[in-house]
């Protein structure tokens, strides 16, 4: 296990830039989640990591050593991607073991075994050992996947959404058993996905990326309740922050400069109008079970609001709402702190 | 007037029964979701309705009128699949236009019912455009659009948003809803994805293995389920189920847990034969002094405005969802307090809900 350090990262494919001047620092042990939509550079981002893509400019550092022009074997990483591809003519003991009987490092066959051992325990695979890898069932492919590269002690692991195949029930369970597995190990993971719930539940630190850049760093708290732009605070948080124009809050204390007022869910307090005159009105309810948005409308604008479902307001209802704790965002969609 | 009725609706293919005899009524303007796993037969039940594949047995009845043995063309009602595919030479006018200058409709209205269907759709601005630059949710807003100049009696949507991102579906699941709103065209809607089934359903029909295990609103679905199953596939993450022993009569109040008595809602029918299972959502876990179950914090998943925290107990892995405010830590040892006024009660052998005084405030019971 080591640190891994990006400086200024740069590649270009063609007309687009995939990666531009990316810097992070991963310490050893830590877990960092790299999210944004598809076609935000996170995979080459991990791919130029592994070595798998060249760099144009920047540097990767691992271990403390350069390894920016090293070739992708000896950069001591594990790469694990979205589909899974066993050996379908070995057990998943052999599966497993695969990666530990390479001919560049082979491992004594005890340690061989002990490793295996290890992992498949903390995988809840102990038991399919002996099975054929086409025996499984696709999370319990998954989970043979993730051991082939756990049972490695690399310097990093590289994940690209490892667990987006499979159906949202394993995805739970994989998620929190990933996460104990690496701080049992020890493991230092940097971990790719578009899904913020996998983002919040198991990151250390997310990075958060658009358009090639890396534009906020942090704990999964800071990153939700302090975001740095509009981008940001739209990528954490079901249902999405509100964001509206400053024009609709004219009563709002805001600093000077703000274009847009951004409000979560939960922090808008909401009740009946006593009297009429008002422009909010219940557009909708969505019952999610245990709680209920309201989708209210704010002058031809929707506002989807965390509602309890006891709180007895109906499609109609003329409401007042006040908002808790909101956020300020400039022109560029930049926060603009208040 | 475009209700549809399904009577004892069975299908076969081979010695394999796709659908297994169901009955369901979908009211006039209506949005029900057909929900399930894959295999559950919510699509084959789809397409008899819409007339793409003929039922073995059983009866459709649309508008009042049977029509189970009729040509899909015959039936008035449009279907929206998961891949939508547009005329790419064409312009969006011409793409949703093409329904009704295939059938010979008149010109005037045509443009009529075409601006119509782009106003409501809000994509009046792209009506000349090409279809080949537009975004998947412009696409997507095409081809519905084609499904609506028809004015049909009836959608049926197959998975529409199957093919589209998290991010993206929670802002389609919206646009369609409030689409239906405007419509109000009766429509039946397949998924896999239950928070897509309760976010826009008015009724729900949850499938397995070819039945129907549950047919209500989305709330009465989540507050009383019917069957083990309705209770573990609806809710994220799901409904804890915590195994216990009777005996257990009608009229009971409390059972036995390793750590005491637990109250549940009155019973109002004697159960049938032990082991029993007692159905608890997140939400109503919550950490207090004293409570019946015992365990240890074995993770916390931040999720913002609130945090589901596993807790491996002496009953079983519980999951509680709690307000991020409250502090918790890894391997904390705590005790746990069951809301007793939300409790579900199963047999779990035949998968069935008892009947209990939960159902009273349902004003009865129901699946």
């Amino acid at each position: 296990m080591a640190e891994v350090v990006l400086k200024g990262l740069c590649k270009r494919f063609k007309d687009v830039e995939a990666v531009r001047d990316l810097s992070l620092s991963i310490r050893d042990g830590e877990f960092v989640v790299l999210l944004g939509p598809t076609g935000a550079g996170k995979t080459t981002t991990l791919r130029l990591i592994a070595g798998l893509e060249t760099v144009d400019t920047g540097s990767v550092c691992i271990g403390g050593n350069d390894m920016t022009k090293a070739p992708p074997a000896e950069r001591d990483v594990a790469f694990v991607f979205q589909q899974y591809s066993l050996y379908p003519h070995l057990s998943v003991f052999d599966n497993l073991a695969f990666p530990l009987r390479s001919p560049l490092r082979p491992a004594p066959d005890e340690e061989v075994k002990a490793r295996v051992t290890e992992i498949a325990r903390l995988l809840h695979i102990d038991d399919k050992l002996g099975d054929w890898a086409t025996r499984l069932s696709g999370g319990q492919m998954q989970r043979v996947a993730l051991g082939r590269a756990l049972v490695r002690r690399p310097a990093i692991f590289l994940m690209d959404e490892p667990l987006s195949s499979l159906d949202a029930k394993l995805r739970g369970e994989l998620r929190l058993e990933l996460k104990h597995i690496q701080q049992d190990l020890g493991s230092t993971i940097l971990y790719v996905t578009h899904d913020q719930i996998e983002a919040m539940t198991m990151a250390n630190r997310i990075g958060v990326m658009d358009k090639g850049r890396l534009v906020q760093v942090g704990t999964p708290r800071e990153i939700y309740e302090d975001p740095c732009s509009t981008y940001v605070a739209a990528r954490l948080g079901s249902p999405t922050i509100n964001l509206l124009p400053r024009t609709y809050f004219e009563a709002l204390a805001a600093p000077s400069g703000t274009a847009t007022v951004g409000f979560r869910t939960e922090h808008l307090d909401i009740r009946k109008a006593l009297n009429g005159g008002q422009s909010a009105r219940v557009a909708w309810i969505e019952h999610l079970g245990d709680r209920n948005h309201l989708h209210i409308d704010l002058g031809g604008k929707d506002i989807a609001v965390l509602a309890d479902p006891a709180a007895g307001l109906a499609v109609g209802d003329a409401v007042e709402i006040e908002l808790k704790r909101p956020l300020f965002f400039d022109a560029t969609g930049s926060r603009i702190p208040s | 007037m475009a209700e549809i009725r399904v009577e004892n609706l069975r299908k076969a293919f081979g010695t394999f029964e796709a659908v297994k005899g169901s009955t369901f009524t979908v009211a006039d303007g209506e949005f029900c979701c057909l929900l399930g796993p894959s295999g559950c037969g919510k699509t084959t039940t789809l397409r008899m309705i819409a007339g793409l594949e003929l039922p073995t047995e059983g009866r459709i009845v649309l508008g009042g009128e049977d029509v189970t043995f009729k040509r899909a063309s015959e039936r008035d009602i449009a279907m929206v699949f998961q891949l939508f595919a547009l005329y790419p030479h064409m312009s969006v006018r011409k793409n949703i236009a093409y329904p009704l200058a295939n059938v010979g409709t008149p010109k005037g209205e045509i443009v009529r019912r075409v601006e119509e269907a782009a106003r409501i759709l809000q994509i009046t601005h792209l009506l000349e455009r090409s279809v080949s630059g537009l975004s998947g949710g412009d696409r997507q807003r095409v081809a519905l659009g084609r499904s609506i100049v028809r004015e049909p009696k009836a959608f049926m949507m197959d998975e529409p948003l199957g093919a589209l991102d998290s991010e993206f579906r929670e802002v389609m699941c919206r646009e369609l809803r409030a689409l239906h709103n405007r419509l109000k065209a009766t429509t039946v809607y397949v998924t896999h994805d239950q928070l897509e089934a309760m976010a826009m359903a008015d009724k729900i029909a949850v499938m397995n293995k070819g039945a129907i295990e549950q047919y209500a609103a989305p709330q009465e679905i989540y507050d009383r389920p019917a069957t083990l199953f309705v209770a573990d596939f609806i809710g994220s993450p799901a409904m804890n189920l915590i195994e216990f022993s009777g005996p257990l009569a009608a009229g009971a109040q409390e059972v036995a847990l390793p750590n005491g008595g637990q109250r549940i809602p009155e019973l109002r029918e004697p159960a049938g034969s032990q082991p029993y299972l007692m159905g608890v959502r997140p939400e109503h876990v919550q950490l207090a002094e004293e409570g019946p179950v015992r365990g240890e914090i074995f993770g916390i998943e931040y999720l913002g405005t609130t945090q589901i925290v596993t807790i491996k107990t002496d009953v079983g892995t519980v999951r509680a969802r709690m307000s991020s405010d409250v502090r918790v830590s890894e391997r904390e040892k705590v005790t746990l307090r069951l809301a007793p006024e939300k409790l579900s009660i199963f047999e779990r052998d035949s998968g069935r809900a008892l009947r209990s005084a939960l159902n009273d405030r349902a004003g009865g019971g129901r699946g």
